[in-house]
């Protein structure tokens, strides 16, 4: 039997994401080092603004998208917006590819996950760039893909709950 | 049952159409904030109300969710002190032999800095006081590098004060409020520290790529580092004091210069913010500008001696140098400054002289300037 939530909530599969991302953000923003290493930072955010686009096409999403990308801003202290527009590039592209996403096997989704998440790192490394004059560097930026990338579990999870749920758009 | 005859597929195009259009004015918000947004506004306290309102807000949390790792960290430090007690005790004991020796080194070189520092009459920079915090969140992605510290305008923190670990420089201040200070490391995209090589004092500026090595960029002369050489602030444009320690020079594997982090030694959780300011606003400049000059030397005869009666005539003129030379010295500053204008109008005056020997302007007229003041 389907887990999948009937009743398409926003709070169900807007707010409570949400949430999740924040609180996943503050504890891998702690001050702790393992064996002199440092967490990685992951942009917990991608799969659910990647999970949201494939689900289904919502006004509050994008609105969703932006809440977040301002929190990781003023958690992470890089500028006003900065992660909503990162955020929001790979949403809306993702939207449009809607129909090609449907029916999709596992492994291909998660390599239009992998493509948005480059769109999306590759939108902050210019933004970056053109902010600051200097270029980030390519292994952190490296790090951060792939700290992201093998987080598209979550994205799945999130498809599979709710991508049923609303029979206009099956 | 196709999509027509599906009751609800009427609904899907406006939804979709609907959908598209926020996302749109959704994107060219953010994109406006973005570009409002300006990191050159850092130093100046105005990464804005909402940034400082978040930070208060994510201080305390960040805080107490922190203290389970600090507190399982301080057990576990315990326990291997505990069991490590021994070879810590020896390693204790051959670390002070070697500091005893340094320690004699420092009293002799203090006393012969004391003793030049006397002789030259230097001024050394005064004493610059301290707050310590304790660090709550921490972010390290490659596009921004900052933390939050556990102290704020409470403990006279500003914006630009140096942040500082057991074993170096961390950053500068760049957010301040209420009991939280944001920090800008040294590795961030947007950080530049002026810095020095400690062996050859050449200068370079230390910019920070997200990276954990940030890369040494200006660097002038020829071979003006190698690798291993200590890195210090330089103190130039007085954002740091000179002398804070950095880290080490290394040749990175893209080819250039970058600095290993003394910082990175240390534990994140404790930092030690100084509460510098640029020296230059420490002095009261005001009561350097009232400064009397030096008198003239007795006996000297450059100054012509003083005549009482000239002096009504000789500003007529705007000519006379000794009339006004006596004013400047006896009220320093204001009086000084007027010297010059009266020199200024003779000086214009004088411009149209040469017209007079012109053919076509007759004398009269062309005198009339230069004879403006009667």
């Amino acid at each position: 039997m389907s887990n999948g939530a009937r009743p398409l909530a926003p709070w169900r599969w807007l707010g409570v994401p949400i949430l999740y991302v924040m609180a996943a953000s503050m504890v891998f923003a702690l001050p702790m080092r393992f064996w002199g290493l440092g967490l990685p930072e992951p942009v917990f955010a991608l799969p659910v603004a990647f999970a949201w686009a494939v689900i289904r096409p919502s006004m509050l999403a994008p609105l969703g998208i932006m809440i977040m990308g301002i929190f990781l801003d003023f958690l992470w202290g890089s500028p006003t917006a900065f992660w909503a527009v990162c955020l929001l590039l790979p949403y809306g592209v993702m939207l449009g590819a809607r129909s090609m996403l449907a029916g999709q096997s596992q492994v291909m989704m998660w390599l239009w996950y992998g493509l948005s998440t480059a769109l999306a790192i590759g939108a902050g490394y210019l933004f970056t760039m053109l902010d600051t004059q200097n270029a980030p560097n390519p292994a952190s930026v490296g790090w951060q893909f792939l700290a992201t990338v093998v987080l598209y579990p979550f994205a799945d999870r999130l498809i599979d709950r709710f991508e049923d749920a609303d029979v206009r758009f099956r | 049952m196709s999509l027509r005859d599906n009751p609800l597929g009427e609904l899907k195009v406006p939804l979709t159409w609907t959908a598209g259009i926020v996302f749109i004015v959704v994107l060219i918000a953010s994109v406006a904030i973005l570009l409002s947004d300006r990191r050159e506004a850092f130093d100046t306290d105005a990464s804005g109300n909402p940034r400082t309102m978040s930070d208060r807000v994510m201080a305390p949390v960040g805080d107490a969710l922190s203290t389970p790792g600090r507190l399982t960290g301080q057990g576990v430090e315990g326990i291997r002190g505990y069991f490590f007690a021994v070879s810590e005790n020896r390693r204790l004991r051959a670390e002070l032999e070697n500091m005893r020796q340094w320690r004699d080194v420092a009293v002799a070189l203090r006393d012969t800095n004391e003793r030049y520092r006397t002789v030259l009459g230097l001024k050394t920079d005064p004493p610059i006081p301290m707050a310590t915090a304790r660090i709550v969140t921490d972010s390290r992605g490659p596009f921004a590098n900052s933390r939050l510290a556990n102290a704020g305008t409470e403990k006279g923190i500003k914006p630009g004060n140096p942040v500082m670990s057991e074993s170096g420089l961390v950053g500068r201040i760049v957010g301040v409020s209420d009991g939280v200070s944001r920090v800008l490391l040294l590795t961030d995209a947007a950080s530049r520290t002026p810095v020095m090589i400690d062996r050859t004092n050449s200068r370079a500026i230390l910019t920070g790529d997200g990276g954990p090595n940030p890369k040494l960029e200006y660097l002038r002369g020829q071979d003006p580092v190698k690798s291993g050489d200590r890195v210090l602030t330089s103190g130039d444009g007085g954002v740091f004091p000179r002398g804070l320690p950095v880290g080490v020079a290394v040749k990175g594997l893209d080819g250039r210069w970058r600095v290993v982090l003394a910082s990175d030694k240390a534990a994140v959780d404790f930092v030690r913010i100084l509460l510098f300011e640029d020296f230059t606003q420490v002095a009261d400049t005001r009561k350097l500008q009232h400064n009397a000059p030096p008198p003239p030397t007795p006996g000297a005869t450059t100054l012509p001696p003083p005549a009482p009666a000239a002096p009504a005539a000789a500003t007529v003129a705007g000519a006379t140098p000794a009339t006004p030379q006596p004013k400047a010295v006896t009220p320093p500053a204001k009086t000084a400054t007027p010297t010059p204008k009266t020199v200024t109008p003779a000086a214009k005056a004088a411009t149209p002289a040469p017209k007079t020997p012109t053919p076509k302007a007759p004398a009269p007229k062309t005198a009339q300037p230069a004879g403006a003041t009667p």
